[in-house]
């Protein structure tokens, strides 16, 4: 059954972005196709059952990762093999390399894109915390034009997003100018290294200014139906002077951050108990970074 | 139904291949049953176990989950490449350390081991293992196949 993507499928392969675009709009029962390694599961099993599949994963227009103004822009296309080895990400987001440190192994990385990931839409997006983090911008483009989507309206439950039908994710806009200069940290457990579909994961950014906490950001996945900031905990953190107590009582508080389930991954007992211990833990590590702790 | 067939054009193992193919052949069936490459092994099909790794523009990737239109005028590496002048020393290494015992993932394994060699040639045995983290093997337990890959680097790097 998995061997072959079933017969009433037709693949289409688009000159540009352009031409990908029409497609979208034009046809009826349409998916796009990145890097595959979610999609062609789908269709193997028949969880999806598109009439056309229109393969964007080759649009060299879509590969890129630039740094303009305070912001890195990058190409939805762009693989998370190419996240983890740029240097600009490494120096100006080392949240979102950290994140893709942890995602999958090296076949996986090689193909999967973060338009893909984004897209998605999984609770258990690992790019989708540190992007929450640094409050990226997501831009999605149709025939009809484009439109920015600020990350925190994009995802509307488990594999479902902000996107019209016929629109494309076709950059991942990523500000990371006020975040320059901070602690950074990312803690995830999952059931196997390498198939690292995550029970639970933390991406934590913490800034300390003159002995406090002047900024500080924290995002989860696999905790509720949408990865999900933890205001609750960055609240109680904010104008703090940074101290083992403040840490452990703040993490505590990520419980009304979050809304995890029973899966056959995890209970929700477990998923709540390690949400607290993977905030503190996060919290402790990137505290660290900025060598106050 | 309309199936538009796709002129796709690559290398395999050094040789020129251009094949028609429906543009949503895998490149797993493509190797295996057009071509007759048999070491990319067909393990789990969903992307889970290691068994269909081939190198890609020298990069690994998984055959199961590729599209054959994907790879036109790309390079691929196969392990009947890499054995194509007799056993690498990595194969050497898996048989004289007892690394295989049924072989099916065998051929993913020596792919991988192959790509770390040439990424990381004085690997430690936490590099081995975040290396070979994507591929699974029922049988061996790994302890033998890391002992292999270990003992293939060493080799390599005193030669
Ligand atoms: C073995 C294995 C391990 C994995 N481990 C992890 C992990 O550790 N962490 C993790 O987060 N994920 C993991 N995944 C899931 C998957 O690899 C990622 O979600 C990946 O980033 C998806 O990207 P893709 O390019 O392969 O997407 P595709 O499969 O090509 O597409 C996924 C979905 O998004 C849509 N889409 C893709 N690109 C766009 C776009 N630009 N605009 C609009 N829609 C689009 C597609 O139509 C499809 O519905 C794993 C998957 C496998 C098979
Ligand atoms: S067959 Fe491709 S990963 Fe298992
Ligand atoms: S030797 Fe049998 S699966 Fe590895």
């Amino acid at each position: 059954m998995m061997y072959v993507i079933p017969e009433d499928i037709e693949f289409i392969v688009p000159v540009d972005l352009r031409e990908a675009l029409e497609l979208i709009n034009k046809l009826n029962n349409v998916k796009a196709l990145a890097g595959g390694t979610d999609l062609v599961v789908d269709l193997k099993t028949g969880r999806f059952k598109p009439k056309y599949v229109v393969y964007i994963g080759g649009l060299k227009e879509l590969r890129y990762i630039r740094d303009n103004n305070g912001s890195l822009h990058i190409g939805a296309v762009t693989t998370i093999q190419e996240i983890l080895d740029s240097k600009i990400i490494a120096e100006k987001a080392p949240l979102l390399r950290a994140a893709t440190e942890k995602f999958a192994y090296w076949q996986i990385r090689n193909t999967a894109t973060i338009g893909g990931n984004l897209c998605n839409a999984s609770p258990a997006a690992d790019t989708a915390p540190p992007l929450l983090v640094y409050e990226a911008i997501i831009k999605a483009e149709s025939v009809r034009g484009s439109r920015l989507i600020p990350i925190r309206e994009f995802f509307k439950g488990p594999r479902q997003t902000a996107l019209e039908r016929d629109e494309l994710v076709t950059e991942i806009i990523v500000p990371y100018k006020d975040l320059e200069n901070s602690g950074y940290s990312y803690f995830k457990v999952g059931r196997r290294r390498g198939y690292d579909i995550s029970l639970v994961a933390v991406a934590c950014v913490v800034k300390v200014e003159g002995g406090v906490i002047s900024d500080v950001r924290l995002a989860l996945n696999s905790v509720a139906p949408i990865p999900v900031r933890a205001m609750n905990v960055e609240k109680t953190l904010i104008g703090k002077k940074p101290s083992l107590e403040i840490i452990e009582e703040s993490s505590k508080l990520v419980v009304y951050d979050i809304s995890p389930i029973s899966d056959v991954r995890a209970p929700i007992e477990y998923r709540q108990y390690m949400a607290k211990l993977l905030t503190r833990e996060a919290l402790l590590e990137a505290l660290k970074k900025t060598g106050v702790m | 139904m309309c199936i538009n067939m796709v002129k796709v054009a690559f290398k395999v193992n050094g040789e020129h291949i251009e094949l028609d193919v429906s543009p949503r052949e895998l490149l797993i069936n493509t190797l295996r049953s057009k071509l007759g490459l048999t070491s990319v092994k067909y393990g789990c099909g969903i992307g889970e176990c290691g068994a269909c790794t081939v190198l890609v523009n020298g990069e690994p990737v998984l055959a199961c989950l590729t599209l054959t239109v994907d790879v036109n005028s790309k390079d691929i590496i196969t392990l009947e490449g890499l054995s194509k002048n007799g056993l690498t020393d990595i194969q050497r290494a898996f048989i004289e350390e007892g690394a295989i015992q049924c072989g099916y993932c065998t051929p993913g394994f020596i792919i991988m081991a192959e790509y770390m060699l040439r990424e990381v040639p004085n690997p430690t045995i936490s590099d081995v293992k975040e290396y070979l983290k994507g591929n699974l093997c029922r049988c061996t337990g790994y302890i033998n196949i890391f002992r292999a890959v270990l003992k293939a680097a060493k080799s390599r790097v005193s030669r």
